[in-house]
This record gives structure tokens, sequence and C-alpha cells, in this order.
């Protein structure tokens, strides 16, 4: 599994980072409502620990999904996009009228094929 | 056809005129409202509700009344558009231009002055504006709960039922109002609506305003001259986030509990479905002593997590997503407060071989069964989005439900007729548009649907999905991962036993189905299934005697029966010895 960014997805990012600075982190939510919505919070303010797994960085943030996540969604790699909308919960593209939106594509596991 | 013979009643209802005939009465209450607005008049206010007077009911029939008076001049400005008419229920448009918070009783601006457009799914256009609250107004709410809690914590339990059961009546005779609002504001179908959503509101209120009235404490009897008693007592002033799948049944889910548990609530509805909320509180606040709720409309970051950090609040009760659910635990961690998370599902629904046995009434319901996952748009945390058939009756029974779910009737949720309405929101719709897309990518057949749904008249910009079966392989993404949208996924089962792996192969646990004619196999497969709910022979049923709530990555706790009572409570053990002779130790 790998992440990246679309042009719109960065441009975001990088306002944030100018409104909150750039210790942020990017988590991968699942579940319903807002579920599946990639979250991104300042670092000090989500924790992180052995259960989640690092998938990479997207404008210089890191990006984390749980584990038992990343075992269910390991068949996929992840493109963060950026579209108008208002909801997120807490993460802090909130209210700005944009918000992230996780899509996906079929990768292909290290040593492993499709078959 | 039960659903059939409820939708005609509420035809009948909605084309009945309302009557009117107690202005006298009304100007009782007004004066009466001045008084109770003190706050230290509190108790006095709740003791002078005389259950036998009706009042309120003579009077919120005014309200609607004078509401619809009013509507013509407090619509959206230019009014709102022919597809957002709601003439033809025999309701006036439900909202008012602008709503402010609801705290201590009455509606007050917010402290930043901050507003934001709130528009109806169903065509995307702007049908009122909602207070843009910020943590100064979250404290505010908190002060106005705190100062309530110091009378409210302590009324008897039969004032508070009372308080609750006239809630319901209120709400019943304002049914078709409400469902209105609730249509507009989350784009669900009016007769689900009318014919779900609110019948389960009010029922709720009822069921905790009875079941509190029967409960009791304990008393033990340690010896003969040692008792120890053991009593609930509130936890103080609760915070509750709510989703926008189910604004009003969702808030009632923790409203009513922690009400009748003696607790007073501040309440964030979801940005997306701010609006029916507000018009419930127009309708009942005054029925309630001021601060005992309060509703505090905005975004998440900027309302939600003021409430769900703060020191203040004894315990928090959130309904969303994994992440947030995480830091949700994070702050009540850091305040050392109780929770309840309702986090979604990947809810199985499994229809055994036997159910073709006959073709009959049962094995209609088992078709109406699967074709369930349209319910709400499949907005649901227990929608069923796994079905599992299995293999030797797959061809015949999928025929069936293909031919049910191509029949759901989808338009203008605001039509009778309409089965299946507009996604919540617009980042909604591109969500489940992006998981159709990987469905595809995955392999996945497209049974039925696939695409977003392009309505007319009026309707072009709303957020629409066509009913979508897919069938694959339960490890594909598809399969493991709540769309929240009308996309079930299909997949073949051998045996029972391979109908229970596949069923328990997820992170998720909130609901299941099971479908069989055999009792024994369906009672094998409720006990086996790891989900908090197992519907048997049925499915999205929730009457408030049942208890709502997720094994794994689902949730903490449970809603709705009376169980839900002790998250919003702590027990007092009094143990007390009536014996005069010391112990002897010192």
């Amino acid at each position: 599994m790998k992440v990246s960014a679309t042009p719109t997805a960065l441009e975001l990012i990088e306002d944030l980072k100018e409104t909150h600075g750039k210790d942020l982190l990017f988590h991968q939510s699942g579940g319903c409502c807002d579920g599946s919505a990639p979250m991104c919070y300042p670092a000090k303010e989500y924790m992180v620990g052995d259960q989640d797994v690092l998938i990479g960085e997207i404008g210089g943030i890191p990006f984390y999904i749980s584990k038992t996540q990343h075992e269910a969604w390991k068949n996929t790699d992840l493109i963060i996009d950026c579209i108008k909308g208002m909801g997120g919960m807490f993460s802090l593209d909130n209210g700005t009228g944009r918000r992230f939106l996780t899509r996906s594509e079929i990768c292909v596991p290290e040593g492993t094929s499709l078959n | 056809m039960a659903i059939k013979k409820k939708m005609a009643n509420k035809k009948k209802k909605v084309a009945r005129k309302s009557n009117t005939k107690s202005k006298k009465k009304i100007k009782s209450i007004k004066k009466k409202k001045k008084v109770a607005t003190n706050k230290s008049k509190i108790a006095t206010k709740i003791k002078t509700k005389k259950p036998s007077k009706i009042i309120h009911l003579d009077k919120n029939k005014e309200i609607t009344k004078e509401r619809g008076k009013k509507m013509s001049t407090e619509t959206v400005k230019g009014g709102v558009s022919a597809s957002l008419d709601t003439s033809h229920l025999k309701v006036p448009f439900p909202f008012k231009k602008k709503y402010g918070n609801y705290i201590g009783g009455k509606f007050v601006e917010p402290k930043s002055g901050k507003y934001f457009d709130n528009v109806s799914p169903i065509n995307n256009e702007v049908i009122c504006q909602m207070a843009r609250s910020d943590a100064k107004d979250v404290d505010a709410a908190l002060d106005a709960a705190h100062e309530a809690f110091k009378e409210w914590g302590k009324t008897d339990i039969t004032t508070r039922s009372n308080i609750m059961n006239k809630i319901a009546d209120v709400l019943e005779k304002n049914l078709n109002l409400l469902a209105t609002a609730e249509c507009l504001d989350n784009g669900k179908p009016i007769r689900e609506c009318m014919a779900a959503d609110l019948p389960l509101v009010i029922d709720h209120w009822r069921y905790f305003a009875g079941v509190i009235r029967a409960e009791e404490g304990s008393v033990a009897e340690i010896s003969n001259s040692q008792y120890s008693y053991n009593i609930p007592e509130p936890l103080g002033v609760v915070g509750q986030i709510v989703p926008w799948n189910f604004p009003l049944l969702m808030a009632t889910w923790k409203l009513a509990p922690a009400l009748a548990a003696g607790n007073c609530s501040v309440l964030k509805p979801a940005e997306q479905t701010p609006a029916s909320i507000m018009l419930m509180m127009e309708l009942i606040g005054d029925l309630l002593p001021p601060g005992v709720v309060n509703i505090v409309s905005g975004f998440g970051l900027e309302a939600g997590k003021p409430l769900a950090s703060s020191d203040r609040i004894a315990k928090i009760a959130f309904t969303g997503e994994t992440t947030t659910g995480r830091l949700i635990m994070q702050y009540a961690a850091q305040n050392l407060i109780p929770i309840t998370l309702e986090l979604g599902g990947k809810s199985p629904n499994v229809f055994f071989e036997d159910i073709m046995d006959k073709d009959d009434a049962f094995l209609d319901k088992c078709v109406e069964g699967f074709v369930m996952f349209n319910l709400n748009q499949g907005e649901v945390c227990t929608c069923p989005s796994r079905a599992l058939v299995q293999e030797s009756i797959y061809d015949k029974f999928m025929e069936k439900v293909i031919a049910r779910t191509k029949a759901v009737v989808q338009d203008n949720p605001l039509k009778m007729e309409t089965m299946i309405g507009a996604q919540a929101s617009v980042e909604q719709m591109e969500k489940i548009k992006s998981y159709l897309d990987l469905g595809k990518k995955e392999g996945a057949k497209v049974l039925c649907g696939g695409d977003v749904a392009k309505l007319n008249s009026g309707l072009e910009n709303g957020n629409y999905i066509q009913p979508t079966i897919f069938e694959g392989d339960n490890s594909m993404r598809i399969f493991q991962e709540e769309i929240f949208g009308p996309v079930v996924s299909v997949t073949k089962f051998k045996d029972e036993a391979h109908a229970l792996e596949i069923a328990n192969d997820t992170l998720y646990g909130l609901g299941a189905g099971v479908w069989t004619r055999n009792g024994n196999i369906a009672y094998r497969m409720g006990r086996g299934i790891q989900a908090g709910i197992v519907w048997t022979n049925c499915y999205h049923a929730y009457p408030a005697h049942s208890p709502f709530g997720g094994y794994k990555q689902s949730g903490v706790g449970r809603e709705t029966h009376k169980m839900m009572l002790n998250h919003y409570r702590q027990n007092k053990n009094l143990h007390v010895s009536y014996a005069e002779n010391k112990l002897g130790f010192f």
C-alpha cells in the first residue's frame, strides 16, 4: 500500500500548514458516517502507536492507518484528493469549504500477483 | 403490508385539518413561561406542570398554525424552489430563515455572530442559516447546563417521566411537520420519516419515560445489622455529538436516556443536518426547565472538539467513525470520563437455501430483507451492505432481489411514493462514487446500478446514487469498508460454517441478519456472529426496547434499551451499619 496526493490536496495541505503549523499528521478513518475519510490533525494531538502503520508521506506530512485496517486495505494504494465540502469532524480541513477524500487504486502487494 | 397501511394512515392524517381552539390556554402558558425563565424557579416550574393539563398539545397546534402564517414571509430569501415545496403534505415550509443556538431555554445568537448556509440534499439549495459556533458558545451552553443540573438532577422521577411523556405527545402532534423538516434537512424519503424516524423518536421518549418509573435501586442485607443500598445517580452535564444520518432519532437516542437519568446535555448536531433539531426544540423547549437541553450548531473542529475535550463534561457520547472515535477516547482519557461510541459496521445479511423451499409470503419477506440496503439511502451504521447467499439458491434468489431493487422508486424525497431519496451531502455522494469506482477496479461485477442517478425536474443538483448490487469476494474493500450508500456487495457461501466464517471476517460487529426457516440454524448463527444485534428473519428493526451497539471496532457501550441508563449514571452505594457496638480493631 502506498499513499499519494493530488495537486489540489497538496494545495490544501500547504494552506493548513500555514494556519496550523507544519507539524501535522494524517490518519485514515474507517467505519460509518465520515468513515473512510483521511483525517488531518496537529501531530501532538493525535496519538499513534504500535497499532498503526505509517504508509508514507503526502506534502511532507506522515500518513497513518490502523494495522487492522491496513490488513483489510492492503491491496489498494490510496490517492488523497480534495473536493468541495464541509464535513470532516475534527480534521483540520473541517469548515474550510474543502475536504480531503480518499480514492483508491488496486496495487499488487510485494511477492504476490493479482491471480 | 404493514408499511402500506401506515402510509395510508399518514396520508389521512396529513389531510386532516388541525383543530385549534385554545387561545386562552396559550396566553396562560405564555405567562407561565415568563415566570419560569427565572432560573431559581426551575423546580417550581416543573411542579406546576400538572399531567392532567394537556395544554401543550393544543398550544402546539397553534404554534404550527402560527408558523404557517409566518412562513410566507420567513422562508429563505426569494422563497424555495418548487422541488422543495411542502404544500402537498399539508404542512408549511418548516424552517425559519435563521437559527441561533438553543441555550438556557432560548435561541441566542452565536457569540461570533457567524452563521453558515444549510442546504437541502434534495437539490443543494440553501434552506436556512445556522449558527457557526465556537468554544465560547460551547462554554455558554455548559454554563447553562451546569446551572440547570442543580435542580434537574434532583427532580423526582415522576416529574421527569411526565415531562418526557409530554415531549412525546407534542412530537406526535407535530409528526408531519417534523418529518417534513427531516426530509428537507437530510434528504431521506418522507415516507420513511413519517413511518419510521418520527414514530421511533416518539417511542423512545415514551420508553424512557416509562422505564424509569418501573425501575428501582437495590438493597443487600450484608448482615442483620448492615445494609448496602444501591441508588442510581446522574453523572451531571454530558456532551453528545450526533451524526447526520438520522438527525432527530440519533439525538433522541442520546437525549432521552440522559434526561431520564437526570443529566443535562450539551448536544452538537452534525453540520450537514443541523436544522430539524432546532425545530424540535422550538416545539418542546418550554416543556423543559431552561438549560436541561442545549443545542450548539456548527462545525466539528470549531464546536464539536471544544465540547468533546471540555473538562466540564461528565461523559461524552459519540456516533461516527473510528479515527474520531479514538480521538474522543483520548480526550476522555485526559479528563478521566466515560464514553459511549458507536462507530459503524459492515453488517452481513445471510440467506440460507431453505428460504426458497416455498414461494410464499416469507420468501417475499426475505427478498425485501435483502433490498433493505436501500433504507435511508444506505446511510445506516447497520446497513446490510454485505449479502451472503447460499450457492444452491444463488441464481434464483438473485433474480428476485435484482428485480425488486430495480423497482425501488428514486425521486424527490418529498413525494410520498419515493422509496430512496438523496445522500445527505455532496461529499458523501463523492465518497460513494469513489467506492463504486473502486468496486469495478477490484473486479466486482455490477448486477444493477453502479453509478450516480441523474434525476431531472429540479433535482439535477441533488445527491442521488443508483441502488447498486456488486457481486464479488469478501476480501475486496467493497466488502470490508462501510460505503454508507445504497450499495450491497454479494457473495456466495457453501454451508453454515462457511457463512459464519465470511460473516465474521470483518473489522466490525454492529448488526447482522439471518434468514432461514430453520430455528436451529437461526440460533447457531445468531450466537456465532460477532455483532451486537443479529436480526433473525427481519432487519432494520430499532425498537427502544432492543439494545444497539457493537462488537469489535464498532464501538463501546450500547444505546437504546434501559441498559443505556447506566451509561448515564453513577451508582451510589450507601453502606449502613445499624449496630451499636464497635468492631474492636482500635
